[in-house]
């Protein structure tokens, strides 16, 4: 059985197709670029029109499958920006209802964690899920993915591009502001205090994005020292939920994954709290670990083979789509 | 004697100026740079002891520290002597239960109209004395709010302790609780609380697994 996922949460169009067994065919991710930093909704809503026909054609050549071979249509329902979601959405319809194969709605977040677990062949783990909009430590937990933290406004990643820009930070073709941000925090030495805001199990970026914004304006203190500074406090206080989450539920797995899972002081962090807590760690290729359609594709197998299909009537976007709204039967062996 | 090895400290129990004590000394991360180590460790450390001294004032009875020792990140705190909540409301008649709840609920409204959130609200976290005190310990979660929703939050983990550890009579537990906590803070501060009580658990995130 063969499985074509579309995500389109919000800057990259993606499109892969799996098989049944876990093998990915395909996995081709077109990003959105502005040029003034950041994603204008509609403006990558539109890009995500322009190349979704390519998009899914190359996808087709490179699994060497034809559109008959295809089972099922899976596509990102949410969480995200609304033109993106509604753009891959109505190309979703369009393919499932010519195709006549049933259409699977996943959430975006349920498929990081699916796919981060089918590459690292991973049971059970803690997850710490950090991306341009997401911010989530969570664990499976009678039938559901449950959050044990998150962040009470800005995303690590939203909260890492903002400064990059504000920080007026080169940036290079290809490259996140993230890993731009990375690449002067590793030149950095000195420490300089920012807020560090750890709210029970949630988490707050708002304040020390503005702090660090704030200490750069005042000029008294070197831009690698500041870029390490608020790169130690950002990651320390998810490393911090991430073992809180691990101690409490003794799980022996953790996983990290999203975009800014590529930062290597953020993976050497996590990788310190599993050996503490006699865990696995495990780490996501970049293809995956970014917003992709392979996990869509995959995680749409996983429903349909539990009965879950979407009906064209009920497959609006949905863009706050929480992780933990989603059952999750597959995870316990049900189906 | 460690006698409870946490995510972010552990206790200790141990013989000082002559008496039983419990220290609570913060651990080192290794994942964090030692500066911010240091600033975090040290700034709860103060933070905590502050707390329980407040809610001290506040007439809520908490562990008397003996001494804060900044540079090993301790506290050294008297050890209360008697038993957990968790299992003397077990064996209570009703009768006893319903009191010892309105108790609970009394002391909760004292921190809560003094700012305090205990943030760890669960019935191992409350010991009674032989002298029928109920005395509150770790601090650790605690934080200085007068926010709703930080009450609601502070109520809601009560609430489900009670579900998951005293299954059968947790809502006759819970109404007890919030008996006292009205004597406390008052009718209309109480039914603004339930309320936000009954939104943090329409959220999805607090949906009950068990």
């Amino acid at each position: 059985m063969y499985s074509l996922g579309i995500e389109s949460t919000a800057d990259d169009f993606s499109v892969g197709i799996v098989s049944s067994d876990g093998e990915v065919l395909a996995n081709i991710i077109d990003a959105y670029k502005s040029e003034s930093g950041g994603i204008h909704p509609r403006e990558a809503a539109r890009h995500h029109a322009d190349v979704a026909g390519k998009v899914i054609q190359r996808a087709f050549i490179e699994a060497g499958v034809t559109p008959k071979d295809i089972d099922i249509i899976a596509f990102s329902q949410g969480p995200g920006l609304g033109p993106c979601l509604r753009t891959g959405a109505t190309a979703a319809r369009a393919l499932a209802s010519y195709l006549n194969v049933p259409l699977v709605g996943v959430n975006h977040c349920v498929a990081h964690i699916e796919i981060g677990k089918l590459i690292n062949r991973a049971e059970d783990p803690v997850t710490l899920y950090v991306s341009g909009g997401n911010t989530i430590v969570s664990a499976f937990e009678a039938g559901r993915y449950r959050i044990f933290g998150e962040t009470l406004d800005i995303a690590v990643g939203n909260c890492l591009d903002v400064f990059a820009r504000e920080a007026g930070l080169k940036m290079e073709e290809g490259k996140p502001p993230g890993r731009i941000v990375e690449e002067y925090a590793s030149r950095g030495e000195r420490y300089i205090s920012l807020p560090y805001l750890v709210k029970g199990m949630d988490l707050s970026f708002s304040g020390l994005l503005t702090a660090a914004i704030n200490l750069l304006r005042e000029g008294r203190y070197k831009l690698e020292d500041v870029c390490f500074s608020f790169q130690e406090v950002a990651f320390s206080m998810l490393a911090e939920v991430t073992e809180r989450a691990l101690a409490h539920t003794e799980k022996t797995e953790v996983l990290l994954t999203g975009g800014v899972a590529a930062n290597k002081r953020l993976q050497e962090m996590i990788r310190l709290i599993a050996e503490e807590h006699n865990a696995r760690f495990c780490k996501v290729p970049k293809e995956y670990a970014l917003d992709n359609g392979a996990m869509i594709a995959w995680t749409g197998i996983l429903s349909y083979k539990c009965n879950i299909t979407t009906p064209i009537s009920k497959s609006y976007v949905k863009l706050k789509w929480r992780l933990d709204e989603v059952d999750v039967p597959w995870v316990e062996g049900e189906c | 004697m460690l006698i409870k090895k946490g995510a972010e400290a552990n206790l200790y129990l141990e013989e000082r100026f002559g008496r039983r004590v419990i220290i609570k000394r913060r651990l080192a991360k290794k994942y964090r740079i030692p500066e911010l180590d240091n600033e975090l460790r040290t700034y709860r450390t103060i933070h905590e002891a502050q707390i329980i001294h407040r809610a001290k004032e506040a007439g809520v009875p908490t562990p008397i520290i003996l001494l804060i020792d900044i540079s090993r990140k301790e506290i050294v705190m008297e050890y209360i002597h008697g038993r957990r909540i968790k299992e003397v409301l077990e064996e209570a008649s009703s009768k006893e239960r319903e009191n010892i709840c309105r108790e609970i609920g009394r002391l909760i409204g004292k921190l809560h109209s003094n700012g305090i959130i205990h943030g760890d609200l669960t019935t191992s976290n409350m010991i009674l004395t032989s002298d029928n005190r109920i005395v509150l310990i770790d601090f650790g979660l605690s934080e200085q709010t007068k926010e709703l929703e930080a009450r609601g939050v502070d109520l809601h983990l009560m609430r489900r302790c009670l579900q998951s550890s005293h299954y059968s009579h947790a809502e006759e537990a819970f109404e007890a609780i919030m008996k006292g906590y009205s004597e406390i803070v008052g009718e209309k501060e109480t039914l603004n609380v339930l309320d936000k009580i009954k939104d943090i658990e329409k959220r999805g995130r607090y949906i009950s697994g068990r």
